[in-house]
């Protein structure tokens, strides 16, 4: 107990997951890993963290990582592997053209890596095939504000949600997917009396704190704020000064929200709501001033998703509540920095820099980038730069820090595309994802978070930066160095001599601001000279940062001033609202997907916390009631879901929540995790006609009772395969990896499979093959290393208890003895080892009556315990326990 | 005046009878003991820890003499009985002494079967049974370094263990194709086999006598397949028989053994017969539990009560070569019955449970048997075990909490 152990300082950095961008304290530990909090001086947080956040710290092991180089399965040099990119590109652009190759970023990026990585396709390969995961998540929002704005422009700040006095929600699960600004809503609820409303077709857990929750139909939005419109108009609740002043286009919107919702009970009838919610929804919009309507996947995700923004946006431009504390429309992004790649243009519809494909841009941005072949017009939507991957159009790709092959619509499609391709770069920092299984050709090792050096972007336009605290591992390097890597090697390298994210930030920034003069909303010029020290110390900092104007926070277009070429606001007139694809007689329902709490996209990093995959550990589905008895589906059993674009097992959860004739499944599980949890192979491909983003809410879908007769669990060390036609789900658990699994194959065949599954190890095996049940557990030097328990399907074995046992490094013979009954022996006294066989009494019984004087010898033992008094062949042992408790007693 | 109440035999029975009836009736009968053996009651069970030298010769004795005086019992011990008149109700001693008595009880025991081959009475040939076998033994083995147990019963392993642990090199040659099969499964039998060899003592099975061999004295035992298995010390430890010679002397019915109604009672009336000695409804038994129901039994008898004997549920529940071993019902499972099974060999655990008609109708318990006599109170009481069949594996404790107490509303 000399001097206490030595802790480096804390390092200011940010979560790497939703849009809110939280402040986190990251303490390394010196071994790899690093203490977690909040950090109390991030004005995004305020010292908060959610569940993910915390468990941070849980997720920086390297056992999934990729730590080297590959090509084609073989370890690789970096000289090697970059030369094999820049060579394939560029072989590739010089016979079939620039459009032949295309890289598909990620929100996961940092501001650097999107900037280079646009840099190098738009302004020196010349084509516009750059796009990001960004399309699935917020590409309709971008899309809206800049139909409305002119520009892609957050008009608000997080400061708003604290001083609103109505909330509204429109397809957000904030208390789930934004849990730190729920908590700030509900902090206002609570301080100040805010109301919150709550419009989603599920029941979610956010909607539980609501004042109003509105079960709007699927993709019916559109009719409900149509509605709202005309209830503002017939009432005389709009603003017409602000109106007259910054916006046209009202007279076409209200001509058409007429015709789509003109009423209360039009409008109830359209929604699926009841008129009285309705209404009160209108007249609570209509009281109250101070209005923040929050919008996120269940507005994005849609093919009338643009529209629906739009139609927010038309009644807050309608009611001038914009820009102004506590009011205005409020796109919450999901990615930690898709706010940063819609600021560099990361996006095949965008430049740079909030800049366009008009003439004007393309030689602003050639100029500065001094670049002779600037891309001329916008590239491939996510979605069809994978169609033109399968048509072959597209020969090579680069994709970065994401998992198409999961997380695209018709992710079975998408994988298959892959495989078509004559080079597939992945950059990650998996060693193996269901993208990297495709095809891929190259793998280059990412840093990951904790590793990664730069900045990102919040939903409030907020910049903060994402610092190292831990050392790169193996030969992992950032993306934005193997990018000006292969930029150098394809011939680039004047416009590619960048030596740090600090470089590349300044001319980011210095783009925003070059012959900006207040044209575009994105600009960062002050921050264009930050030496590199300063670069390290940027506080968290919101844009507008123009040079030589006082660093405040700011809203926009409370003064009107949008960038359109008038000035003024556009509101546009919505197309009548319906899902893309009807439901059918074969297809009846409607597949809604999300995200669940405690996981996050493909579970790459949270997948390695348990405590995170101990919330709801396999891919499931919500039905409502009615159509579960409908379909013959039971809560806890399992369906097959089906779409025309294929199919999942899941696990059913029959809840009220659901909406009737829709059902709810969860994006996260991959091929790594789950045996058919893969919900974006079922997902529609159709998307928004402006914002290219998939409908991933609404895709028809039939749902049919998948039967097991056997269900249970397996826990291992390291990675088990189970046979192909199991069902399972894996997860993280305290010392290994656990599997949940389901089963026609009888437990006798279990029993045989068990062997070899934990080859070598000792097995211990329970059988009662009448029952269905087969429980094996398998030691290794005393040490649990596996086990394996089946049973019938109506009464699954349990884990919880098995899984703590799993945690610890030694485990006591009584708890051996108890490991296979899948109990916790918590609370049950443990006897110890048979002393009196006749009437079964232990030696722990027998030193606690002497102990606690309740025997002082053999006879009283007998006459307390009765051990002894029977066939008496213990009695010399139980001599030899009172002379040692005699014994012990004197020392 | 008291009657007169002579018990013939100073075992285990003997003893438990006496005290359940000092119990009872203290002084209502004047009790005389006599006892072949010169010396004061024993724990029988424990020979072979004696022999092994984890239990000292003092430490068996059950009872202190003043214990018997205390309870007005006159010991006879170092006599045997020759005959019994049943009519004019007096016992013979082999010392032409005659002792009359109201009510007898015999509770004479059994003794070792010796087998019927040649070179059984040559020296070095010993049984294992009693305190003067064990003597025997132990001198035996001072000169001798190898010994052949015939026998791999519980009596047999036992005399093995003991003989292994004194340090002689030890073989054990069983009839049968496993070890202890009235009390073990094949699967049990297997883990008794490798738990004895691991003792260092090598087990012959299938393995049928066909004489012993040796000039001067015992050298071997031959085998009828041709083996010899060499050892210059050989205990017989073939079963044991019903010591009923007293019985059939005195005209009293005798199959097995003494045959006696659900009182203890012979044919002749006040006269009992208790212990290894006795047969009740065609069943001798050969361990302490049934004995100390019977003398519980027949002691309410012989104080006016009317306890009956029933059977007992066989259950087995010791220790053999240093592991617990417990069996009871139908441990093997007969046909249409289910098992449940659990194995830990890194434990040395094995369990079977044998289930009936959703109740528990046998159990084999090797390795660990703290759970035994849960086992067989449910074997007992033919409770459902359906609500916590999945737990009944685990003990008590757990199944019980598991399914609280569903069977008893």
């Amino acid at each position: 107990m000399n001097a206490p152990a030595q802790h480096p300082p804390a390092v200011r950095t940010t979560c790497p997951y939703c849009g809110v961008g939280c402040g986190v304290l990251a303490r390394p530990d010196g071994r790899g890993g690093a203490i977690i909090a909040g950090d109390s001086e991030h004005p995004a947080n305020f010292g908060r963290l959610c569940s993910k956040g915390s468990a941070l710290g849980e997720t920086l092991g390297l056992g999934t990582r990729l730590l080297q180089p590959m090509i084609s399965g073989n370890v690789s040099s970096w000289d090697r592997a970059l030369d094999a990119v820049a060579d394939g590109f560029a072989k590739t652009i010089a016979e079939h053209g620039p459009d032949s190759v295309a890289f598909y970023l990620s929100g996961q990026l940092l501001t650097e890596d999107y900037y280079v990585a646009n840099k190098l396709m738009k302004g020196f390969i010349g084509s516009s095939n750059v796009d990001t995961n960004s399309r699935l998540c917020m590409a309709s929002s971008v899309a809206g504000h800049r139909r409305a704005f002119g520009a892609d422009t957050v008009p608000g700040t997080y400061a708003d949600l604290d001083e609103a006095d109505l909330i509204i929600l429109v397809g957000s699960n904030a208390a789930w997917c934004h849990p730190v600004l729920y908590q700030r809503m509900i902090a206002n609820k609570r301080e100040r009396g805010a109301k919150l409303i709550v419009i989603d077709p599920r029941r979610t857990a956010t909607a539980e704190e609501a004042d109003l929750f509105l079960p709007v139909a699927p993709g019916m939005d559109t009719a409900l704020f149509c509605g709202l419109l005309v209830h503002l108009a017939d009432n005389l609740a709009m603003n017409y000064e602000y109106i007259d002043a910054h916006t046209t286009g009202l007279p076409d919107a209200l001509v058409r929200a007429r015709e789509i919702a003109p009423d209360v009970m039009a409008t109830a009838s359209a929604t699926g709501l009841a008129p009285a919610d309705v209404a009160r929804f209108f007249a609570m919009f209509t009281a109250t001033e101070k209005t923040v309507t929050c919008y996120s996947q269940g507005v994005n995700q849609s093919a009338q998703g643009t529209d629906k923004v739009t139609t927010i946006i038309n009644c807050h431009l309608a009611t001038g509540r914009i820009g102004k504390a506590g009011m205005g429309p409020f796109s919450l992004t999901g990615q930690p920095n898709a706010m940063g790649g819609r600021e560099v243009g990361g996006l095949a519809n965008q430049l740079a820099a909030h800049m366009n494909f008009t003439p004007g841009d393309i030689d602003k941005v050639g100029r500065f980038w001094n670049a002779k072949s600037v891309a001329q017009r916008e590239g491939l939507k996510a979605v069809q730069m994978f169609d033109a991957i399968d048509r072959g159009e597209i020969k090579a790709l680069w994709i970065m820090a994401t998992n198409p092959a999961v997380s695209l619509p018709r992710a079975g499609f998408v994988r298959a595309a892959l495989a078509k391709l004559d080079l597939l770069v992945i950059s990650d920092n998996v060693a193996s994802n269901d993208t990297i299984t495709a095809n891929a050709h190259v793998l280059l090792p990412a840093a990951a978070w904790g590793e990664k050096d730069g900045t990102v972007t919040n939903s409030e336009r907020r910049i903060s930066r994402q610092r190292p605290f831990l050392a790169l591992p193996g030969e992992a390097k950032p993306d934005w160095w193997m990018v000006t890597q292969v930029a150098q090697r394809m011939g680039y390298a004047d416009a590619f001599r960048f030596n740090s994210p600090a470089d590349i930030f300044r001319e980011h920034a210095e783009l925003s601001a070059f012959e900006n003069a207040g044209t575009r909303d994105f600009d960062i010029g002050a921050l264009a000279a930050l030496d590199d020290d300063a670069f390290n110390a940027l506080d968290p900092v919101q844009w507008p940062a123009r040079a030589g104007e006082p660093k405040a926070e700011k809203r926009f277009f409370a003064e009107g001033r949008f960038y359109t070429p008038d000035g003024k606001a556009k509101m546009i007139a919505p197309e009548r609202p319906k899902p893309q694809a009807e439901v059918s007689v074969d297809f009846p329902l409607r597949l809604n997907t999300g995200r669940i709490r405690d996981q996050w996209h493909t579970m790459t990093r949270t997948g390695l916390s348990p405590r995170l995959g101990a919330h709801l550990p396999e891919p499931f589905v919500e039905v409502h009631p009615a159509d579960a008895a409908n379909m013959g589906l039971h809560h806890g059993g399992f369906a097959r879901v089906t779409t025309p674009h294929g199919a999942c097992v899941l696990k059913v959860i029959v809840t009220e929540g659901q909406m009737r004739g829709s059902v709810f499944a969860p994006i996260h599980w991959s091929g790594e995790t789950a045996s058919s949890g893969r919900i974006g192979e079922l997902v529609s491909p159709a998307i928004d006609p402006f914002s290219g983003q998939p409908e991933a809410k609404a895709t028809p879908a039939s749902i049919a009772p998948a039967e097991f007769q056997y269900r249970g669990f397996a826990l291992s060390r390291g990675r088990l395969s189970l046979p192909k036609e199991t069902w399972w789900a894996r997860a993280v658990i305290a010392g290994g990896e656990g599997m949940l699994l389901a089963t026609n194959d009888a437990p006798s065949i279990w029993r045989e499979r068990a062997a070899a599954l934990f080859g070598g190890a000792e097995i211990a095996e329970y059988a009662d093959e009448l029952r269905g049940s087969y429980r094996m557990a398998a030691f290794a030097e005393g040490r649990l290393v596996g086990c394996l328990f089946i049973g019938p399907a109506d009464a699954a074995p349990q884990w919880d208890a098995v899984k703590l046992l799993f945690e610890s490094e030694h485990m006591g013979e009584a708890q051996r003895r108890a490991v296979l009954s899948g109990k916790s022996t918590d609370g049950l006294a443990d006897p110890g080892p048979v002393v009196c066989a006749c009437f079964g009494v232990g030696l722990n019984v027998i030193r606690t009556a002497l102990a606690d004087g309740s025997a002082g010898n053999v006879v009283e033992i007998g006459k307390a315990l009765r051990a002894g008094t029977n066939c008496g062949s213990c009695l010399p042992e139980l001599k030899k326990i009172v002379a040692q408790g005699r014994v012990a007693a004197t020392v | 005046m008291s009657e007169q109440l002579v018990i013939i035999g100073n075992g285990m029975a003997t003893m438990r009878l006496v005290e359940e009836l000092s119990q009872r009736a203290l002084g209502r009968y004047a009790i005389a003991v006599i006892g072949e053996e010169p010396r004061l009651a024993y724990n029988r069970v424990l020979l072979s820890s004696v022999l092994a030298r984890e239990v000292s010769r003092g430490d068996v004795e059950l009872k202190a003499a003043d214990w018997y005086r205390d309870r007005g019992v006159t010991l006879i011990y170092g006599q045997r009985a020759v005959s019994i008149d049943a009519n004019v109700r007096r016992i013979k001693l082999a010392n032409g002494g005659t002792l009359p008595f109201n009510k007898l009880v015999l509770a004479t025991g059994s003794k070792p079967i010796r087998l019927n081959v040649p070179g059984m009475d040559l020296p070095g040939v010993l049984t294992f049974r009693d305190i003067g076998d064990v003597d025997s033994i132990e001198k035996a083995a001072l000169r001798n370094r190898k010994a052949v147990v015939i026998g791999g019963g519980l009596l047999g392993l036992e005399a093995a263990y003991g003989l292994a642990k004194a340090g002689l090199k030890v073989s054990v040659i069983h009839l049968m194709d496993r070890l202890m099969e009235r009390q073990l499964d094949a699967r049990g039998s297997d883990l008794l086999k490798a738990a004895v060899e691991a003792k260092g003592i090598t087990v012959h099975l299938n393995a049928e006598t066909a004489s012993i061999k040796g000039a001067q004295r015992a050298q071997a035992v031959v085998l009828k397949d041709g083996r010899e298995i060499a050892g210059d010390l050989v205990v017989v430890a073939a079963g044991i028989r019903a010591n009923a010679d007293l019985a059939q002397g005195a005209g009293l019915e005798v199959g097995r053994g003494i045959v006696v109604d659900d009182h203890m009672q012979t044919g002749k009336a006040g006269i009992y017969a208790i212990g290894e000695c006795a047969e009740h409804q065609g069943i001798c038994y050969g361990l302490v539990e049934p004995a100390y129901e019977q003398a519980r039994v027949l002691a309410s008898h012989l104080c006016g009560g009317d306890a009956r004997y029933d059977g007992s549920v066989l259950a087995t529940n010791l220790k053999v070569s240093g592991v617990s071993v417990f069996s009871a019902g139908d441990f093997i499972g007969a046909a249409g019955t289910e098992q449940i099974v659990l194995s830990d060999p890194g434990l040395g655990a094995y369990k079977k449970l044998v289930i009936a008609d959703g109740k528990l109708a046998g159990a084999v318990l090797f390795g660990d048997t703290a759970d035994g006599l849960w086992y067989l109170e449910l074997i007992r009481s033919g409770a459902s075990i359906d609500a916590m069949r999945d737990d009944l594996m685990f003990g008590r404790a757990l199944a019980e909490r598991a399914a609280p107490k569903t069977l008893a509303a």
